[in-house]
């Protein structure tokens, strides 16, 4: 039997006690992951290194090359868990993931092609926004083609266009020259190696979060179905068009700074869900905070686990997230 | 006093494009309880659906206490008309409590959060529909029955002057029939405007005041339901011969193969 957890929130204390925990656990998981590579350092280092004191050396390891690498990783994990909590009440489906409607196959051939044209930097990844954000508006035009975007078409619609990008991907691979190759499987499994600004992640992420506060009321009945939101007085098309057009802009953002990185958007709403409820009140910012730690601790695993060799985020979080969520399937809670 | 006045109203029925003599012209009152009978597919679920304002209707005018819906704000409506559909959307996982809880939403700003007196309105709700065992199941885990007790529940929390049901006996056994029969007719009591669909031609004779019969060749009548409810006028309605008896008072009408 569906085991579903119930809250009762019915004041701000209750929401804000499991964020602070969170909020709490992001700040250590951010100083650990600082402190962790090549070389360890001390949390003491690293406060000297952010108050401009200490060794020169310190200051360039942690200012310079830990500090946006983790703080691109924590942001992406928030923007990849967000995108996938909204998926799943926009689809009505707890299966439902930022990838699934095909936005990170668009911004994927858009970004191999790139690479195979010996494009690099930020103009790859305006590239992959691009080709992310091409996706979006297909899917979603030819989603809405007859007025009303109907979750099955939409869901339909992403699921054929991401194939089609799949089967561009593997052309793509087919026919690139062999020193080319390496390159473009990272990518695919979503790396950080590249992720040098993490501003733009931030700058979506904060704004998003505080937009789907006020909203989160909206998508808890928007959950029920969108006869039965309309009924209770919810304008239904646009929060569903707002939601659509948030998850995809959340998902191109960290596919740019990050490649596919998968499984995130997936797995946190979920374990969240089955600790404190589904509200989307509480769901929304946890799955910022929780996804934001989940990648930052796995980006340090793939920093370290064969160090000085790097492995692909992606390859971390897909080996964290099949299991659990087959353990979650098999324990029937979905 | 809550009104809903329909003026000139024609439904928009998919592929049945209907003349205007089958326009319905009629005011439902607060403390009146409203049976719509007809047979299937005559439009009976469309008719609840564009009183709501979940559809556009294909001619005339819908208001609420001399206000036309279209110009309330649709939260603005959602306080005042109720619906309850008859068919049972799977949504996304949810306790009964959850659920109930949600009908309470459109009483709430933006960033207010339910308040104690909220979650008594809803505990209260599901109270009143035997509900209290299921409070934190899931609702797909919950029988047909018990899941259109929470839709009603639901509806209970949501407190409107106008409540719209949609086939309310559907699903029940015949004791929650009576009992949530009587709630609604309690509803009316307490000066609510109830309008329902109902299958069960008897169920309308028992229990409403009024009723519109939709015909599907010729134009609706609607009025006083003792008047009404006459084998010539149910026999055509169902394009079935009916016998008629008399119990307390009240007609019952059998089928006759």
């Amino acid at each position: 039997m569906l085991d579903v957890k119930t809250r009762h929130l019915t004041n701000r204390r209750s929401i804000a006690w499991p964020l602070v925990v969170l909020a709490g656990v992001s700040l250590l998981s951010i100083v650990f992951s600082v402190t962790q590579g090549s070389v360890s350092l001390s949390p003491y280092s690293v406060w000297q290194a952010l108050l401009g004191q200490g060794s020169g050396l310190n200051q360039t390891l942690v200012l310079e090359l830990r500090l946006p690498r983790v703080m691109a990783a924590f942001a992406t994990g928030g923007l990849l868990a967000v995108a996938g909590a909204l998926m799943q009440i926009l689809l009505r489906n707890p299966l439902a993931d930022p990838y699934v409607l095909g936005i990170s196959g668009g911004a994927s051939v858009a970004a191999l092609a790139a690479i195979l044209l010996g494009i690099s930097g930020i103009l790859m990844s305006g590239m992959a926004f691009l080709g992310a954000v091409l996706s979006t508006l297909l899917v979603f035009g030819l989603a809405s083609r007859l007025g009303n975007m109907a979750t099955m078409r939409l869901l339909l619609t992403g699921v054929v266009i991401a194939a089609g990008w799949g089967a561009l991907i593997t052309l793509m691979l087919a026919l690139a020259p062999p020193y080319k190759i390496p390159g473009m499987l990272y990518w695919l499994m979503g790396d950080l190696s590249y992720a040098s600004t993490p501003w733009l992640a931030w700058c979506v992420l904060v704004p998003t979060c505080l937009i789907l506060m006020p909203l989160g009321r909206s998508l808890n009945v928007l959950a029920r179905g969108p006869l039965q939101a309309a009924a209770l007085g919810v304008n239904v098309k646009s929060v569903e068009r707002l939601v659509f057009l948030l998850a995809s802009l959340l998902t191109a953002i960290a596919v740019t700074t990050a490649g596919s990185v998968g499984f995130v958007g997936l797995v946190v709403p979920h374990m969240l869900r089955m600790v404190l409820g589904n509200d989307q009140r509480l769901i929304l910012p946890a799955s910022a905070l929780a996804g934001g730690c989940l990648v930052t601790l796995a980006d340090t695993l793939a920093r370290t686990v064969i160090a000085p060799e790097q492995l692909p985020v992606g390859v971390i979080t897909a080996l964290l997230g099949v299991p659990t969520f087959l353990y979650l399937l098999q324990r029937g809670r979905l | 006093m809550t009104t809903l006045t329909l003026t000139q109203l024609l439904a928009a029925i998919p592929n049945k494009p209907r003349q205007s003599e089958y326009a319905l012209s009629l005011t439902f009152k607060a403390g009146q309880m409203w049976g719509i009978l007809g047979p299937n597919g005559v439009g009976k679920t469309t008719l609840l659906h564009t009183l709501a304002a979940l559809k556009v209707p294909a001619l005339g005018a819908i208001e609420l206490n001399h206000q036309p819906i279209t110009s309330l704000h649709r939260l603005k409506l959602a306080q005042q008309i109720g619906i309850m559909f008859q068919e049972h959307q799977d949504g996304f996982p949810a306790t009964v409590l959850e659920t109930v809880l949600l009908g309470r939403f459109p009483h709430l700003s933006p960033w207010e959060m339910e308040n104690e007196q909220d979650l008594a309105l809803a505990h209260a709700a599901i109270d009143r529909l035997d509900l209290s065992p299921f409070r934190e199941r899931a609702l797909n885990s919950l029988s047909g029955g018990e899941r259109q007790r929470a839709a009603l529940a639901t509806l209970m929390a949501q407190s409107p002057d106008v409540w719209l049901v949609d086939e309310p006996t559907n699903h029940l056994d015949l004791h929650y029939q009576v009992a949530v029969m009587g709630l609604l007719a309690e509803q009316a009591n307490l000066n609510k405007v109830v309008v329902m669909s109902l299958h069960d031609v008897n169920v309308a004779a028992q229990w409403c005041s009024h009723v519109l019969l939709l015909y599907p060749d010729r134009p609706p009548i609607w009025g006083d339901a003792k008047t009404l409810l006459t084998q010539q006028n149910l026999e055509p309605l169902y394009r079935q011969k009916l016998a008629m008896t008399r119990l307390n008072g009240k007609p019952l009408f059998v089928p006759v193969a």
